[in-house]
């Protein structure tokens, strides 16, 4: 019986977000929330190792109250629970902030032999929670994880993706892993599923729940601080041809002589 | 917590659509915030008059900030070589090392990596700091986590580079936390700011639509991840000197969790795009994975590799080692061919640095104009046929 452990994030639906240089203001209509992608896949292994061993899969998120649909969405695809930490505290985490409540909330749930993460969130990009949070747990970890190759109720096999090609690792037992999109092909939830998810009891958990330290969560607990936005600078001189494709292409090639 | 000042707020609705979290709006005569607010400062910074502040608990100090001094790199070590971008971290960790006065180090983890570290020196470190040991010959998180963590808290550097490769992006986030220090991925730029020394980090947000300047105001050291091809290695200076540090390490920190059971190196599909003077990249206005193969031609004409959007790969017309942008690799090549590619920022922050960007689109108000250096407006499936058609005729 393995306790596997799966953390996901709402997130705003990334290509959609993006600054109007002129007022720098975010354009955000019609911006979604959406579970991040990358989580689907994290779950969808979780899932597919309590089929093979037998066990529970437990999901969490922090966020605001709303990100609880990605719990229930979670179950509706095969979770077994949903965890729901939540406190106006936790606003402006980094992802040292982060890591530091996930691995509270962790700990106050119990032990889990594995847990399971998304490589990176599309909102942030940083690929940093999951690395964390195993040194906040003192688990052996393995970073973009593209294939399970075997799991036992003491270790767990896998393919960790590398810059040129892969690596094959055995990580003993209780271990964390973050996982990439060519893992699997995540579920679509079954109508089963989604009558489980919506009957779900989500448990929430604040910051007094998981005895956080008000010092390292929030904005409060972040090192690092975003101190501007901005739109990223377009290219200096720029010449658009025009008349018709042969015309362009002739230009083109021309400007292009020296270099080819 | 976000603090509204309802006397200064007039109500204007700037703060509303300054949030990418729909966290804040306007009801009544008063902007309100709520649950999804994750503090980020969009709106504050937004305000015309002035009415947001963000308040915070006040925190302890971690330790004298003063105590840390000096730039390190983590060098990457694999397959008997050097990783590229660790010579492009000596160049940028050089030029801030001048700007605040402090020398330069660099960390080395590897099995049989001695006859390395005078690379190094030639690429601007002062000192090299040499963690060898067999143990060491392949990456194993635990172990260069462990050696990091120990050489780091050693040594007291205010900044600590590291490449956003495989390797750095799995074993720096566990330091940072291990040490309780900032860490900021992805930085597309690195500078200090003059008045108090302070390491300014920019990155792409929010899939690379938006930019955000970053900094570790109370805790040192200040940790950053720079993508390869982002930064300029120096020119190699075979008169620069430096010292070699042999680390000692307590056999305790040699004992790992981790057994590497294979290293499989991809030889198929596996060109670096990163290596070629130039790309001809392909999107979603291939309209299938058949378009690839006019891209194809095209590069093969040039000499060039192939190269692709997300958009591209996320439909599975080509492979992931070919993508390009905030989620793929970052690229500099001489010159860069995009072909039907709409030029989110997602796609730009990958290829901005190229030297020539040359933009085929039908649309001519796609965004990808605004970073070309030269654009041609039509469709691709003619314009590409007509532009090998005249390459060929101009080689006779």
């Amino acid at each position: 019986m393995m306790k596997i452990l799966v953390c996901v994030k709402q997130v705003p639906d990334a290509k959609d977000v993006r600054l109007d240089p002129k007022t720098n203001t975010l354009a955000r209509e019609g911006v979604e929330s959406i579970m991040n992608p990358y989580d689907r896949h994290a779950l969808e292994e979780a899932v597919a190792i309590k089929e093979s061993q037998g066990g529970t899969v437990t999901v969490v998120t922090m966020g605001p109250p709303q990100a609880e649909t990605v719990l229930r969405e979670s179950i509706a695809c095969g979770a077994d629970e949903g965890v729901l930490i939540s406190d106006r505290a936790f606003a402006g985490a980094d992802t040292w902030a982060t890591s530091y409540t996930l691995a509270r909330a962790v700990e106050t749930l119990g032990g889990f032999d594995l847990i399971v993460c998304g490589k990176q969130a599309i909102d942030g990009d940083t690929a940093q929670v999951g690395p964390g949070l195993a040194c906040r747990l003192r688990v052996p970890y393995a970073a973009c994880v593209q294939k399970t190759r075997q799991v036992s109720a003491q270790a767990i096999e896998v393919e960790r993706m590398m810059d040129d090609g892969y690596d094959v690792l055995r990580l003993p037992l209780p271990a964390l892993l973050t996982v990439v999109k060519d893992i699997n092909e995540p579920r679509v939830a079954s109508l089963k599923g989604k009558m489980r998810a919506k009957q779900a009891k989500i448990r929430q958990l604040s910051a007094a729940d998981i005895g956080a330290d008000p010092q390292c969560i929030g904005l409060t607990g972040s090192p690092t601080k975003v101190v501007r936005v901005f739109s990223p600078e377009p290219r200096g001189d720029r010449t658009i041809f025009s008349g018709s494709v042969d015309e362009q292409v002739d230009q083109l090639v021309a400007c292009l002589k020296a270099l080819i | 917590m976000l603090i509204i000042d309802s006397d200064k707020c007039t109500a204007c609705g700037v703060c509303e659509s300054s949030c990418a979290f729909g966290a804040i709006s306007v009801r009544g005569d008063c902007a309100v915030a709520s649950d999804s607010c994750t503090l980020c400062g969009a709106c504050v910074e937004n305000c015309p008059e002035h009415a947001l502040r963000i308040a915070t608990v006040e925190k302890q100090l971690q330790a004298d900030l003063s105590e840390y001094a000096g730039v390190m790199v983590f060098v990457e070590y694999r397959h008997g070589k050097i990783a590229p971008v660790s010579y492009e971290l000596l160049g940028i960790g050089r030029k801030l090392a001048d700007q605040r006065g402090v020398g330069l180090s660099a960390v080395l983890p590897g099995g049989s990596v001695g006859t390395l570290v005078q690379s190094l020196i030639v690429a601007g470190a002062d000192v090299v700091l040499l963690a060898e040991h067999p143990m060491l010959e392949q990456f194993r998180e635990d172990l260069y986590a462990s050696i990091l963590e120990m050489v780091i808290r050693e040594r007291r550097p205010e900044v600590v580079l590291a490449g956003a490769t495989s390797i750095g992006r799995s074993v720096i986030p566990y330091v940072a936390t291990a040490i309780g220090a900032g860490l900021t991925a992805d930085c597309t730029r690195l500078e200090i700011r003059k008045e108090d020394g302070m390491l300014l980090q920019t990155r792409p947000a929010f899939g690379g639509n938006i930019m955000a300047t970053i900094e570790c105001p109370q805790t040192r050291p200040q940790m950053a991840t720079v993508r390869p091809k982002v930064m300029a290695p120096a020119e190699p200076d075979a008169s620069r000197s430096g010292e070699v540090i042999r680390i000692q390490i307590p056999p305790e920190l040699l004992q790992s969790n981790i057994d590497v059971i294979e290293t499989v190196v991809n030889t198929e599909d596996h060109v670096n795009i990163q290596e070629f003077e130039t790309l001809v990249a392909g999107g979603r206005g291939l309209d299938s994975a058949k378009g690839f193969a006019l891209i194809r031609e095209l590069a093969a004409e040039l000499g060039g590799a192939v190269a692709a959007s997300r958009a591209a790969v996320d439909a599975g017309w080509i492979p992931y080692p070919h993508q390009v942008g905030q989620t793929g690799k970052t690229v500099s090549p001489k010159l860069y061919i995009a072909c039907g590619i709409s030029g989110a920022v997602q796609h730009a922050v990958g290829m901005q640095s190229a030297e020539i960007v040359v933009a085929i689109n039908r649309d001519k108000d796609a965004p990808i104009f605004d970073l070309a250096t030269y654009g041609v407006v039509g469709d691709l499936y003619e314009v590409v046929p007509r532009l090998i058609q005249r390459l060929q005729e101009s080689r006779g």
